[in-house]
C-alpha cells in the first residue's frame, strides 16, 4: 500500500533523511520511532507530498508521489504533528471544510462524512466551538477526524496519542486498532509502550537511518529481561552526541 | 477546489472582526477623504471623482490589510502542512485564497453605493463614468492584492507582510504619481519619465475615473496580478 523507497532530504549541508526504505500493507501498524530529530516528521512529510524529497519516492496506492502528489494526498488521511487547523472556524466547519476540498461536492455526501468523523472521534460535544478555544486533547481529536473524514486506505499520524490524557490516549488506540485492518497506518510516537500495545511492527530512526526494522516480538527478544526503553536508548546512541 | 478554498477564506474574514473592523474604517476613510480632501460638495459636479481619486492612497493600507494574512498566517499556524497535504495543487490553493481577498477589498469599494446614490439624487451623474470608475477600482484592488498575496507568502509574520506589501505598493504608486513624475522630468528625458509613469498604478486607473475603460488598462492591472501571483505559487513550491 506504501512503499518508500529510498527517501532522502538535505537540509543545507545536513542530511536529515538518509536512504531509508520500507513497506507497509494493508492491515499493518507500522510504529514509526526515534528521537526528535532523528527524521521522523521528515520522513512522513515526504511520503504525503508536503515536502520534496531530494532523492527517492513514496509510492502509495499505486500512485508516485513525486509524479502525481494530488493522487497520492487523495488516498492519504494525516495528522500533522500538533494537529494544525484553522482556529477560528468550528469543528463542524472546519470538518465541512475538508470535506469539501476531499472532493464531496454535494451537501448530503458531505454533511453524512462529517457525521461519521465527529462520531468516529467523539466530537459531538464540541461540534460549534471553534477549535480554538478547545483543549489539546480536542484538538487532537479533530485532526484526527480530519484525517479519516475521507476514509482513506493509508493513515500516517504524527504523534497522535501526543498531548493526550491516558483514557483518550487508550482511546485512540483501539480506534486505530479497529480501522487498522483495512488500512495501512504509519504512526509515529515516542511511547515504547504504544507500539507493543498496537503496532504489528517496529522501524527505528536513528540520525537518519533506519537501524531497526522488525516485529514487537523480536525487537524485544534482542535483550530479554531488559524494559524497551533500554533497548531503545541502546540503539539509538548515536543521535544522543 | 478554488472554489471550497475562496468560500472558507472569504467568509474568514467574517469569522472574526477583522472583516467589520476593516470595513468600517475602510468606508469611513475612503467617504471621509472624498468630502473634506475631495471637496465632494464644493466642486459641484456629479461625479465620483473625488472618492475615485483617494483610492490608490487609501489602497496602500487597506489592500495589504487585507492580504497580509493569507499566507504568513498559515505558515505561522501550521494549517499550511494541512492546507497542501490536502487534495489541492498549489496554484488551486494560491487562486483561491486570492480571490477571496479580491473579493473582499470589492465589496469594500462597493459598498460605497451610497455614495453613487447621493450624486444621482443632488445631480445627474454619468452613470457610466460612476460604473466604470468602480470597474477599474476593482481592477486595481486586483492588482494591489496580487503583490500583497505574494509577500505575504514571503513570511511568517503578518506584520513584515504588511509592510513589505506597503512598501512594494508605494513604489507603484509613486512610479505613477504626477509629482514624482514632475519631479523626475527634471533629470530624465520625456519617454523615458512616460515608460516609468506606465509602470505605475495611477495612469492605469486615471481613464478609468474619466468614463474610460481601455483594454491596455485592463491588461496592465490583471498582468501585474497575474505575474505577482505565478511568482507566488513558486515562492509557495520552492
Amino acid at each position: 500500500m506504501i512503499e518508500v523507497k529510498g527517501l532522502v532530504k538535505n537540509f543545507g549541508a545536513k542530511r536529515a533523511v538518509d536512504n531509508i526504505s520500507f513497506s507497509v500493507r494493508r492491515g499493518d501498524i507500522l510504529g514509526f520511532l526515534g528521537p526528535n530529530g532523528a527524521g521522523k516528521s521528515t520522513t512522513m512529510k515526504m511520503i504525503t507530498g508536503f515536502i520534496t524529497p531530494t532523492d527517492g519516492t513514496a509510492i502509495v496506492d499505486g500512485h508516485d508521489v513525486r509524479r502525481d502528489p494530488v493522487a497520492v494526498k487523495r488516498v492519504i488521511g494525516y495528522l500533522p504533528e500538533s494537529a494544525p487547523a484553522y482556529g477560528e472556524m468550528t469543528v463542524g466547519e472546519f470538518l465541512g471544510f475538508i470535506a469539501g476540498v476531499r472532493g464531496f461536492r454535494d451537501a448530503e455526501a458531505r454533511a453524512e462524512k462529517v457525521e461519521r468523523a465527529i462520531r468516529l472521534t467523539h466530537l459531538e460535544s464540541v461540534r460549534h466551538q471553534t477549535i480554538e478555544t478547545l483543549s489539546k486533547g480536542y484538538r487532537q481529536r479533530v485532526g484526527f477526524a480530519q484525517a479519516l473524514l475521507h476514509d482513506p486506505p493509508a493513515l500516517i499520524l504524527d504523534e497522535p496519542t501526543d498531548g493526550l490524557d491516558p483514557n483518550q490516549k487508550n482511546e485512540v488506540r483501539a480506534l486505530i486498532k479497529s480501522m487498522a485492518s483495512e488500512k495501512a497506518v504509519i504512526l509515529s510516537t515516542h511511547i515504547l509502550e504504544e507500539v507493543e500495545a498496537i503496532c504489528t511492527r517496529i522501524i527505528i530512526v536513528s540520525q537518519g537511518k533506519i537501524v531497526v526494522d522488525e516485529t514487537p516480538a523480536e525487537f524485544r527478544a534482542r535483550q530479554p529481561g531488559a524494559r524497551l526503553d533500554e533497548i531503545f536508548r541502546s540503539l539509538t546512541v548515536g543521535d544522543m552526541a | 477546489m478554488i472554489c471550497t478554498i475562496f468560500k472558507r477564506e472569504f467568509l474568514g474574514y467574517f469569522r472574526t472582526p477583522v472583516a467589520y473592523v476593516f470595513l468600517i474604517v475602510f468606508l469611513t476613510a475612503s467617504v471621509g477623504l472624498a468630502f473634506f480632501l475631495g471637496n465632494f460638495f464644493k466642486n459641484n459636479a456629479a461625479t465620483l471623482e473625488s472618492y475615485f481619486l483617494f483610492l490608490p492612497w487609501l489602497f496602500l493600507f487597506f489592500a495589504p490589510a487585507a492580504g497580509m494574512r493569507l499566507w504568513a498566517e498559515e505558515k505561522r499556524s501550521g494549517s499550511i502542512e494541512l492546507l497542501f497535504t490536502l487534495p489541492v495543487t498549489t496554484t488551486q490553493a494560491v487562486l483561491g485564497k486570492y480571490l477571496a481577498a479580491w473579493a473582499f477589498l470589492a465589496l469594500a469599494v462597493v459598498l460605497s453605493f451610497p455614495m453613487a446614490l447621493t450624486v444621482g439624487y443632488l445631480g445627474d451623474p454619468d452613470w457610466g463614468g460612476v460604473l466604470t470608475g468602480y470597474v477599474g477600482a476593482i481592477f486595481m484592488a486586483g492588482a494591489y492584492l496580487g503583490i500583497c498575496s505574494l509577500t505575504s507568502a514571503l513570511t511568517r509574520n503578518q506584520v513584515i507582510s504588511f509592510v513589505i506589501s506597503f512598501v512594494v505598493c508605494l513604489v507603484f504608486v509613486f512610479l505613477g504619481w504626477s509629482v514624482f513624475n514632475g519631479a523626475l522630468g527634471a533629470v530624465l528625458p520625456v519617454g523615458a519619465v512616460d515608460f516609468v509613469a506606465n509602470c505605475g498604478f495611477i495612469p492605469h486607473f486615471d481613464p478609468f475615473m474619466k468614463g474610460i475603460i481601455d483594454p491596455r488598462d485592463v491588461i496592465y492591472f490583471l498582468s501585474v496580478a497575474g505575474i505577482t501571483l505565478f511568482i507566488n505559487v513558486v515562492v509557495l513550491e520552492r
